[in-house]
């Protein structure tokens, strides 16, 4: 193998925060998810919020400890494989990391521990908010990173003297153009994610016929969140788009197979884009749709990769199909927490057992979205490491390419072992279903037919 | 503007020195602990020792990333020429620190837990050596050419800092061997007991190897130390560091619980005291001074001020989960 570096340690990180970016996506979610049923275990007193608490306390163990051990690993590889990067852009890009472990890492990590052996210790009300707090902790820390992020995309607010970026301004900085879109399109992920992680369990449980209480409420809770939060991602998604357009044009003309900009876009629903023939082969396109969806009128233009020369478009078969992969299941998880949350109205959501085959066996359509999304957003970046201003290959630290090979191996070695261990184990704990040896209470409480007072009252056998 | 610009890199210096001193004390008895592993009889005793650092370890680990970022922060030509230059203990150290981190989780779900324990065990052993390399490494300096690092992957492997890497170990022994008499009753207290002695005395081996290595291979520390007058209020670094060990020794022979651990603290704190000594001002020594490679001010107060609002907290609510947890762990006690 060419031990290109630039390559190697693009490689490297991208490994890394893949394998990264899949635990905040689901303890972002489940930590609110946490926080819920603690608040409905102390406001209403019943056990079985405080059952379903502690089961998915123990998964959240897990996965937050992969999610913490992934993240230390990113906070030293700015240094390690994009130094020079580092050294122009850490009067920017520094503060808002040191935000994010000053305001939200400390947060999370010290409540985890009461959260995780504190049940004994604490009252209730203090063990519930040890979750809320935990949840507040993932939440900021998805705020400044992404803000960190999204400032390599849009940079606004500073200037380059002697060679180094300053801060001119630090609100201009922290609320990028790019970012209240990015945060709202990541946390809505996220929460997205761990609903059908959810919905999915319950529907194991209902299928094994086992835990049918636990189940019926984590089918309920679930697809009721999913049914507004997946049609809410489709909106928030667009004004995403909308803003990548004004901002990244070149970027939207990768993910769409926009070439010529002179005319107006297709809607290219399947194509095999020929970088050097510069032309999408075997393409599947739906006329004017292209140009409708991104500039609201049938006619309307947009820059397409013609644009500019080839050395400054991203790699167009990365961005193409993973934004293809990212919005198909997007499309998926619409229909399928709409259709869940029919049946559910018309009180066949337990029995339609085909439906919950297919929700138990897309658990993953939210990690696999999440990681397309920001296959989508990184790879449509390139070549630039901050958007018009450093390209990734003079950002790159200077180690040898077979240093960073060798290292890369490491990665996928050490990843592979626990990656492999900790979703055997996740599943095992699933399987093993919450500890429900408490007698269940009565419950004889009747709610009205809002869904705030149905998924209060999802816990109820029926 | 020009005083502004010579005391917020103090001031920063200053507070990345103190995440990293409580760095290496929090997660130096909690990789210790993992050091002493080996010599545990059985799984059950190995329960409750991690017992003891299980509720604190991911925040403790926390302070490592604020290091790391802290350095990001407020000395970022610091960071970008450090990193490169000891890339491969660091990656070492990172990967180590996977290994054991999922252990504490992992171990308690897997049918046996053996195999978790000796990744916990390798992964805290490997993580110290690597952190001893690092200091090691920054020690006795790093070539930077405009800004950059300059020189190949295995610089830093020098029989100085695989010395340090096994101080390290020896160090993190001895601050595991004190925490857990302090903080565990039963066989698992007595061992640590008698096995703080062994760590102690490796302990000083290695603080006094390093103490006359440094000034004899690089003659800017020796200057620091013993031209005048600076001899005059630097001897009492070393005489008080005997003292303290002179203490600890007495307090583990006595049986005493709390003294011992506070003393391995204190000798912890010395040595860092004396590395600082021997390298101020330089943070890359002997290429970079903290104000070569401090951010701009205006990153440096925006930061600051959040600094001095968040710091507090985050010191007012670790405490608070230390004393939720007080207590000795005792033997047999369930895990979660």
């Amino acid at each position: 193998m060419d031990a290109d570096p630039i390559f190697l340690a693009r490689l490297q990180f991208a490994f890394t925060i893949i394998f990264h970016i899949i635990f905040p996506s689901f303890t972002i979610g489940l930590s609110a998810w946490l926080a819920t049923l603690g608040g409905m275990w102390v406001y209403t007193g019943e056990d079985r919020y405080q059952q379903l608490m502690r089961f998915w306390t123990r998964i959240f163990a897990v996965s937050f400890a992969m999610g913490v051990v992934s993240g230390i690993v990113l906070s030293y590889q700015f240094g390690t494989n994009w130094s020079r990067f580092s050294a122009f852009s850490g009067d920017v890009i520094g503060p808002l990391l040191g935000y994010e472990v000053l305001a939200a890492f400390f947060l999370e990590a010290t409540f985890l521990g009461i959260l995780l052996f504190g049940f004994n210790r604490v009252p209730p009300w203090l063990y519930t908010l040890s979750a809320c707090v935990v949840a507040f902790g993932t939440m900021s820390s998805a705020f400044w990173i992404l803000s960190a992020n999204s400032w390599m995309q849009t940079p606004v607010g500073y200037a380059v003297k002697n060679g180094v970026a300053v801060p001119v301004d630090w609100l201009k900085i922290v609320f990028n153009p790019s970012f209240p879109y990015r945060f709202a399109h990541m946390l809505n992920a996220a929460y997205l994610t761990t609903a059908f992680v959810v919905v999915g369990v319950g529907a194991r449980f209902l299928l094994a016929g086992r835990h049918l209480r636990e189940g019926r409420t984590m089918l309920r809770m679930g697809i009721g969140l999913a049914a507004v939060l997946a049609p809410l991602q489709l909106i928030i998604g667009d004004q995403h788009g909308l803003n990548t357009l004004e901002h990244q044009p070149i970027k939207v003309a990768a993910m769409e197979g926009h070439w010529d900009g002179s005319k107006p876009g297709e809607l290219v629903l399947f194509a095999w884009p020929d970088e050097k023939a510069e032309t999408n082969r075997y393409s599947i396109a739906i006329p004017y749709a292209g140009s409708l969806i991104l500039t609201h009128s049938w006619n309307g233009l947009y820059p397409g990769l013609k644009s500019v020369p080839p050395d400054q478009r991203p790699p167009l078969v990365s961005v193409f199909f993973a934004f293809r992969i990212m919005v198909g299941l997007g499309i998926y998880m619409i229909a399928a927490a709409l259709f869940g949350a029919l049946l559910w109205w018309r009180g066949t959501l337990f029995e339609t057992r085909w439906f919950l085959r297919i929700i138990a066996n897309t658990w993953w359509a939210g990690f696999v979205a999440v990681i397309a999304g920001w296959v989508v957003t990184e790879s449509g970046r390139q070549p630039w490491l901050i958007y018009n201003v450093m390209r990734t290959a003079d950002g790159v630290s200077p180690v040898p390419g077979a240093t960073v090979l060798g290292t890369l191996g490491l990665f996928i070695v050490a990843y592979g072992i626990v990656f492999s261990f900790g979703i055997y184990y996740m599943n095992r704990l699933i399987k093993q279903g919450p500890d429900t040896t408490e007698p269940p209470q009565d419950d004889l409480s009747n709610f009205g037919g809002n869904p705030i007072a149905a998924a209060r009252s999802a816990g109820r056998d029926i | 503007m020009e005083s502004m610009e010579m005391y917020l890199p103090l001031i920063w210096a200053a507070l990345i020195g103190v995440a990293v001193a409580l760095y290496i004390i929090l997660d130096g008895f909690d990789l210790g602990i993992g050091i002493l592993f080996p010599f545990a009889r059985n799984e059950t005793e190995r329960d409750q020792m991690m017992r003891t650092v299980a509720p604190f370890w991911d925040g403790n680990e926390t302070w490592l990333i604020l290091g790391g970022v802290g350095l990001f922060v407020a000395f970022p030509r610091a960071y970008a020429a450090i990193m490169p230059a000891l890339y491969l203990p660091v990656i070492v150290m990172l990967v180590a620190l996977v290994f054991r981190g999922v252990a504490f989780e992992f171990r308690t779900v897997s049918h046996s837990k053996k195999g978790w324990s000796f990744a916990f065990a390798l992964g805290s052993i490997l993580a110290s050596f690597s952190q001893g390399l690092v200091l090691g490494g920054l020690v006795q300096g790093i070539n930077v050419v405009n800004g950059q690092y300059v020189g190949g992957s295995f610089d830093w492997l020098t029989p100085f800092t695989v010395l340090c890497g096994l101080a390290l170990i020896a160090g993190y022994g001895l601050l595991g061997a004190t925490w857990l008499h302090m903080k565990t009753d039963a066989e698992v207290a007595a061992r640590s007991q008698r096995q703080a002695r062994y760590w102690l005395v490796a302990v000083l081996v290695f603080m006094a190897a390093v103490s006359l290595y440094t000034p004899l291979a690089e003659p800017r520390i020796a200057a620091r130390w013993f031209s005048l007058p600076n001899f005059y209020f630097l001897w009492p670094v070393p005489v008080v560091t005997a003292l303290v060990a002179f203490a600890c020794w007495y307090w583990i022979e006595r049986g005493r619980e709390v003294p011992p651990f506070l003393a391995a603290v204190a000798l912890f704190l010395l040595g860092y005291a004396g590395l600082v000594i021997s390298n101020f001002p330089y943070i890359v020594p002997p290429s970079l001074t903290i104000w070569e490679t401090s951010a701009s001010p205006g990153s440096q107060i925006f930061m600051l001020i959040g600094t001095l609002f968040l710091l507090p907290m985050v010191l007012g609510y670790v405490i608070f989960v230390y004393w939720l947890f007080r207590g000795k762990v005792h033997a047999g006690e369930s895990y979660h």
